[in-house]
């Protein structure tokens, strides 16, 4: 179920080309990037799917580094209750350099659980929750010993992160959300939210006594999948619109217009945390998944940024999210030069952050702090996307045909 | 004159008689009692002012929400010197019909219980207990083993004893007439057509406002949400049952549906009923039934494989097995045309002192019964608010979708309404379906037994359910069941084997039922 290869090849006048040296169009993985970028001539219109320097983002070592900084800089610059916007990352901890600083925080509250996680590795692995420092003593010991080699730097790092114990629970079961942003460009900021997303349940009911079950706390699919109670059929996952749905039911839609509203200061922090750290390349654009955890007091967490979120469909309804989760990304990246540029929602995406905020209401000047000010998200509403791009595509016709 | 007048005062005396037994009328003496003490109340017109006192303290309301909710259950005496049966189901051929069912039933429980050598019930050692407690809120992680067991019967097993029925006065002559019915019943029941259904769903007509229509994103709010809205939060201050079952017609918001629901079942959280739910709960606790494994089976096959309910999976079970103890379920059955099964105490067959009815609700579950919880967990949190909801709701209509009666909203009709319909107002598909061997019903039918649960998007099902709260009747699930027949006929015209015809009704859940609906009624030439 090869969404991507579909979605490409089904574009009409879109064609597949082997050679390297022909390409518009790249789709490709950040290994490639990493190795070729820096020495590919690229013409102006040319586009391809990462920034060199995701990692910023998306490395989680270095995405609280740069949130740190945000933060202060907010602090100093609009006070004390701005800066406290940032504080949706969980108190992390880079290792094993920070190791001091985060036995220090470790002291200060004895008992809460904290979770191990690798800094570059997805899909859950090599994550492990512990609560006493002899569990990561062993473990450091265990990591010093491999590189005593002082020319060897060490494989990987890690992150030690403070465990949200009391998320949110659906049927008893814990869960993240998985949200997608465009970013088009970075300098000017300009990032697009979709409306589709989806909730993935952890396959196991949720209780803080079994630490080593990492069935239990991981939520990830791909953890899930090897999980003893897994049911492919079950696929684990809602749509967020049902999610939407479910919490409007249970708690009024003003708390979660709340929660939404939270969760769209929490993309927009973090992208403009490393605004002016990444290299923002015109030829760049980026689809990333973002990971999201709901506590107990509706506040969302982010869990990570992922520059490279899985485009594997995992049910026919995963199909269908991701083939026009990637069509619409398609058109807003626009090989076809069909838009104008002053588009606020094209398909399932809507324009979130263009150098400032984007209000929902048509034709209102875009300034927050006006009274009826409402940020043009929707996430988890209704996708009509088709009938808006038939539209779209259609006045942009006549549009073209009239100027012409 | 004289004949209202009598019946009126029969009603009353019924209504009287069943509501001194309830928790409500103790309630109201303590307060009446209790009122004494106040100086409003004087001893010269202790009886008016009591009755005040009552209105303006919304004891009034209260009684009177229980009256509405009486009248909404139980049917109406249609002769004082009918007996009993009568109440249950007037017609003889369908009582007959249904006692033989009943034992087909019985037997194949009972066969299953001797194949697999498990008592019918059992104690639960001690030790079994303790683990079942622990366990308590995460049931579904058990796996124990199934296989041996099958549910006693699936929805197409009693459609197929549907499909038997005849009223053995009625003559239908071999020669076909225009009169001739078409479809799979064959029993002549009474049921509505077009007109009668426009006037009956007078509230679902193109110019009233309705939630899942005029509250799409294309519509502003301010023409008819916000004021929806505004009307939905007033009926729920004032608790009226009545005014909340006209305000539910439209739909209810998604913010007031669980109060809203509770209201018009007439369902109050007192301590007595979380106690009653904890009763239930030791029950369970302490016996195993084998009811209970045909349970577990039901709701891994069906609610555990839905993309949607399979993170209810627990509640389920919390709600189910509980169910299935609840003795005053039985008092449904003085209206239901079925009957709860009797067993014996071993080696005591035949001797009524040692029957008892098993299970203890006397409901036996069958293949798919789990998905008529499974969309209430969507409202309630707390498992005694979702059990007393899925219990009054089984006793004033999920019941009728499973025994056999000639009540207007019992399954035999709604099935004869959906094949008049289809025949009468798309008589070419109907023909063309039922030449190429599929008989529109067999693919209807298992979305009615089930109310169409599993089979629509849960916002679009609870819309549906908000209806038949409102109307208190099931018939629009046979309306829908025409309509979306009616939304498909081109892809039906065209397919030629029943498995196509299948396919093309396979997946519903991109229907919106508030605009089929409304064109399958009001918009249709008829």
């Amino acid at each position: 179920m090869n969404t991507l290869m579909d979605v490409l090849r089904n574009r009409p006048g879109w064609v597949e080309v082997k050679d390297e040296g022909e390409w518009d169009f790249y789709w490709c993985d950040v290994s490639w990037l990493r190795e070729n970028f820096d020495h590919t001539y690229m013409d102006d219109h040319v586009r391809i799917s990462h920034f060199r320097n995701h990692y910023e983002l998306t490395h989680k070592n270095y995405m609280v580094k740069n949130l740190k900084r945000f933060r202060r800089q907010l602090e100093r610059e609009a006070g004390k209750l701005e800066a406290a916007k940032c504080d949706f990352f969980p108190k992390t901890f880079e290792m094993p350099c920070e190791y001091h600083l985060f036995v220090e925080e470790f002291r200060k509250h004895p008992g809460i659980t904290w979770i191990m996680k690798p800094v570059a590795r997805s899909q859950g692995k090599g994550i492990f929750l512990f609560r006493r420092l002899k569990d990561i003593m062993d473990w450091r010991k265990d990591t010093r010993s491999s590189d005593d080699q002082k020319d060897e730097l060490p494989v990987e790092n890690y992150v030690a992160q403070r465990y949200i114990e009391n998320p949110y629970l659906i049927g008893g079961r814990k869960f993240d959300l998985r949200v997608y942003v465009l970013v088009t460009s970075y300098l000017p900021l300009r990032a697009w939210l979709y409306r589709d997303g989806f909730t993935r349940f952890s396959n196991t009911r949720f209780t803080l006594s079994s630490i080593d079950d990492q069935y239990v706390h991981l939520t990830n699919v791909a953890v899930q999948k090897t999980s003893p109670d897994y049911h492919p059929k079950k696929g684990c996952k809602w749509m967020l619109q049902r999610f939407r749905q479910y919490l409007a039911s249970k708690h009024g839609p003003q708390v979660v217009e709340a929660l939404f509203s939270d969760m769209d200061n929490i993309f927009i922090k973090s992208l403009q945390s490393v605004q002016k750290v990444i290299i923002s390349d015109k030829h760049c654009f980026e689809l990333y998944g973002y990971d999201i955890l709901i506590d107990q007091d509706l506040k969302p967490w982010l869990l990570e940024v992922n520059a490279s979120p899985s485009l594997t469909a995992s049910s026919p309804e995963d199909y269908e999210l991701k083939t026009c989760l990637l069509e619409d990304t398609l058109h807003v990246v626009d090989m076809e030069a069909r838009l104008t540029g002053k588009e606020k929602r094209v398909g399932g995406f809507d324009l979130m952050w263009n150098d400032g905020p984007v209000s929902r209401e048509e034709g209102a000047p875009d300034l927050p702090g006006m009274g009826n000010f409402v940020t043009n998200t929707h996430l988890g509403c209704v996708n009509d996307r088709k009938n808006q791009l038939q539209q779209l595509f259609h006045s942009l016709q006549t549009q073209k045909k009239a100027s012409s | 004159m004289l004949q209202e007048e009598s019946d009126l005062s029969l009603m009353i005396a019924q209504i009287v008689q069943k509501l001194k037994g309830s928790n409500l009328y103790a309630q109201l003496e303590r307060q009446a009692w209790a009122s004494l003490q106040k100086p409003e109340i004087r001893l010269e017109s202790l009886k008016e002012d009591i009755k005040e006192f009552f209105k303006i303290s919304g004891w009034e309301k209260k009684l009177q929400n229980a009256v509405y909710s009486e009248l909404n259950v139980y049917p109406l005496p249609s002769h004082p010197a009918a007996p009993p049966e009568h109440l249950k189901e007037p017609l003889v051929y369908m009582r007959k019909a249904q006692g033989s069912w009943e034992k087909r039933i019985l037997k194949s429980l009972n066969s299953m219980c001797t194949e697999l050598s498990i008592p019918l019930a059992r104690k639960r050692p001690v030790g079994q207990q303790k683990e079942l407690l622990n366990k308590w809120n995460e049931m579904g992680t058990d796996e124990p083993d199934l296989s041996l067991f099958r549910p006693v019967y699936a929805p197409k097993d009693f459609l197929e004893v549907l499909i038997n029925l005849r009223n053995p006065n009625y003559e239908n002559g071999d020669s076909l007439s225009f009169r001739t019915h078409l479809g799979l019943i064959q029993v002549p029941l009474k049921v509505k057509d077009i007109p009668d259904l426009k006037e009956c769903f007078i509230e679902l007509g193109l110019n009233t406002g309705q939630l899942g229509i005029d509250d799409s994103t294309q519509v502003p709010p301010e023409l008819f949400e916000n004021e929806h809205v505004r009307i939905g939060q007033k009926v729920l201050a004032e608790q009226d049952s009545a005014a909340a079952q006209q305000y539910i017609r439209q739909g209810s918001p998604t913010a007031l549906r669980a109060e809203l629901w509770a209201l018009i079942l007439n369902i109050s959280s007192q301590p007595e009923d979380i106690l009653y739910y904890e009763q239930l709960k030791a029950n369970v606790i302490q016996h195993d039934l084998l009811v209970d494994s045909l349970i577990y089976k039901d709701v891994k096959l069906t609610a555990s494989n839905d993309d949607y309910y399979f993170v209810f999976e627990d509640y389920l079970y919390q709600v189910l097995l509980c169910f299935s103890r609840d003795t005053s379920v039985l008092g449904h059955f003085a209206y239901n045309s079925a009957s709860p099964p009797k067993s014996y105490i071993r080696g005591k067959l035949g001797l009524e002192e040692y029957a008892v009815f098993y299970p203890p609700n006397g409901v036996i579950p069958f293949h798919g019964f789990s998905m008529y919880v499974a969309p209430l967990c969507f409202l309630y949190h707390e498992p005694y608010k979702l059990y007393q909801t899925f219990r009054e709701m089984y006793v004033r209509f999920f019941f009728r979708l499973h025994s056999i009666s000639s009540h207007p909203s019992g399954i035999v009709s709604l099935c004869l309404l959906f094949e008049t319909l289809l025949q009468t107002y798309l008589p070419q598909l109907f023909y063309h379906l039922r030449e190429i061997g599929a008989q529109p019903l067999r693919i209807s039918f298992k979305w009615m037994v089930r109310a169409f649960s599993g089979y629509l998007a849960t916002d679009q099902l609870l819309l549906l359910w908000d209806r038949i709260l409102g109307y208190n009747s099931l018939e629009i699930l046979a309306v829908l069941a025409a309509a979306v027949f009616a939304f498909r006929a081109v892809n039906l015209m065209e397919v030629t084997s029943l498995a196509a015809a299948e396919a093309v009704l396979a997946d519903l859940s991109t229907l919106k039922v508030m605009p089929l609906l409304q064109i399958f009624l009001f918009a249709t030439i008829t």
